[in-house]
């Protein structure tokens, strides 16, 4: 049987939508979501909830080996969001990414043009751990009040690098939301990424 | 004041908006706060109120606002004018929240043209409503043109206009919507706010939001961003200073309105900020002509 989508779809979406935007407007920090989804795994509550809040017709969905395998997850997703799932990672506009240590090249997303930069996908990672406890990141840059700190796991041993390198190209690049039990996180690519000494 | 306005209505989706509608507004508030100070272009609907009432303003309120915010909305600073009153109403009555004049207890506060004398905290996003989004507008018209001079971060077209006033008048003569540059970047309008407010968008602790409804742009300056108003070194940025304080409340280095009192040429200079004014008075405070109050 098709799982359920949001109990109150009005004020559940604009929750999740408060967390996301405050996580990203506030780089470092933890913004908690109660999602009441128990989606098909390997989907967890907090990636079908971003997509439950944000995506539609309007903004289609990519799926990562993990999410694409299932057939249940795709038919979940279309049926409660009504948004294309495509294959193509360069017409996305959110990549729901489960494995999170398998992460794509950012390059193959949208990363927006010059003129345009805000044509360009935000990637959501599904991550087991996620805090602003020491051992990860040091952030900077705009919503950061002098530097802040994010550690999340399991990531790509190059990550920070990755990360750096989107910064690097902005006003282009692509964004990111963290997607913890409970709780999201933001990079956005405004944010400068330092390994933390 | 926390109040109750009217009954709320029915018949309507929460805060007015439909949900894809809203999707479509808060996937563009999400981009403009990645890009801060960028313009991103959204799908702007036909508002209940005409052009130039703030429906940018209204419909990312809308987009943003939950059941437990607390909404406080301002027309030139002050919280009971035609606009504010009327958007307040609206969503008193659409969405049932609660409405506060207190800057302080706000969560969500809509503004036109000015950014309250309180200090603003973490917890709450300020909403400009803008009619020209564009800096480079009165410079150049074509939006083609435009969109290629922020790809390139090509400016020198805005410091000329300000090296013009300069010519002009012996000093940068711009006093309202004076342009910005937002995390060394994009040079962004700060809306028609009095350049005196645009100290206070620098390294702000609240997220700004501005939403441009006719011109169908929504931008952002995250929490805690440089800001920093276009200038020249033998020009610095300057802000207004008025020679005396307000003749309500007696407060100094705050933004004034000017007030005739009778056609003889009588007028005082009180708060823009109602609420700054009113929460000073109750505090005691006495300017030279609070008799008029």
């Amino acid at each position: 049987m098709l799982a359920r989508g949001f109990a109150d779809p009005v004020h559940d979406a604009q929750g999740v939508f408060r967390a996301v935007m405050d996580a990203l407007a506030r780089p470092g920090t933890i913004q908690p979501v109660a999602t009441r989804l128990a989606p098909p795994a390997p989907l967890t509550p907090e990636l079908a909830a971003v997509a439950l809040a944000l995506a539609d017709s309007d903004a289609p969905l990519w799926l990562d080996a993990g999410l694409a395998r299932d057939p249940a997850v795709a038919g979940f997703l279309r049926f409660h969001t009504g948004a294309r799932i495509t294959d193509d990672p360069a017409e996305a506009a959110f990549a729901l990414v489960s494995d999170a240590a398998a992460c794509p090249d950012f390059a193959i997303f949208a990363n927006g043009t010059p003129a345009y930069p805000d044509r360009s996908a935000t990637l959501v990672l599904a991550v087991s751990e996620l805090g602003d406890g020491p051992g990860g990141w040091r952030l900077e840059g705009p919503g950061i009040r002098g530097s802040a700190r994010l550690a999340a796991s399991p990531l790509p041993a190059d990550f920070s690098a990755r990360l750096a390198r989107n910064h690097a190209g902005f006003p282009q690049g692509i964004d990111l939301i963290l997607a913890g039990p409970g709780r999201v996180a933001g990079l956005p690519r405004s944010t400068r990424v330092t390994l933390e000494d | 004041m926390t109040t109750a306005v009217a009954m709320p209505e029915t018949g309507y989706n929460f805060a007015y908006l439909d949900e894809g509608t809203k999707r479509m507004i808060r996937r563009a508030i999400l981009k403009a706060i990645a890009i801060p100070g960028y313009q991103v272009p959204f799908a702007s609907r036909e508002m209940p109120m005409p052009y130039g009432w703030g429906t940018g303003g209204v419909q990312v309120t809308a987009a943003i606002l939950g059941q437990d915010d607390v909404l406080k909305v301002i027309d030139q600073g002050s919280d009971d004018t035609t606009n504010a009153v009327s958007i307040r109403a609206f969503f008193a009555r659409t969405a049932d929240v609660a409405v506060t004049t207190r800057t302080r207890d706000a969560t969500v506060i809509q503004t036109r043209h000015r950014i309250p004398e309180a200090p603003l905290h973490e917890g709450q996003v300020l909403v400009y409503q803008v009619p020209i989004p564009e800096p480079l507008r009165f410079l150049e018209p074509r939006e083609t043109e435009t969109r290629q001079l922020h790809a390139l971060a090509e400016y020198g077209l805005m410091h000329v206009k300000l090296y013009e006033d300069i010519a002009r008048h012996g000093h940068i003569a711009t006093t309202y919507a004076y342009p910005v540059e937002v995390a060394g970047r994009y040079v962004m309008d700060p809306s028609p706010t009095p350049k005196f407010d645009n100290p206070k968008m620098d390294d702000c602790p609240a997220l700004q939001l501005f939403g441009a409804g006719r011109e169908k742009r929504i931008y952002a300056v995250p929490p805690h961003t440089r800001v920093r108003s276009l200038d020249f070194e033998d020009h610095p940025f300057r802000v207004q200073a008025f020679d005396r304080p307000c003749a309500l409340c007696g407060a100094e280095g705050v933004y004034l309105d000017e007030v005739l009192l009778d056609d003889a040429g009588g007028r005082m200079f009180v708060c823009s900020d109602t609420d700054h004014c009113e929460e000073r008075r109750a505090d005691g405070h006495v300017g030279a002509e609070a008799a008029h109050a």
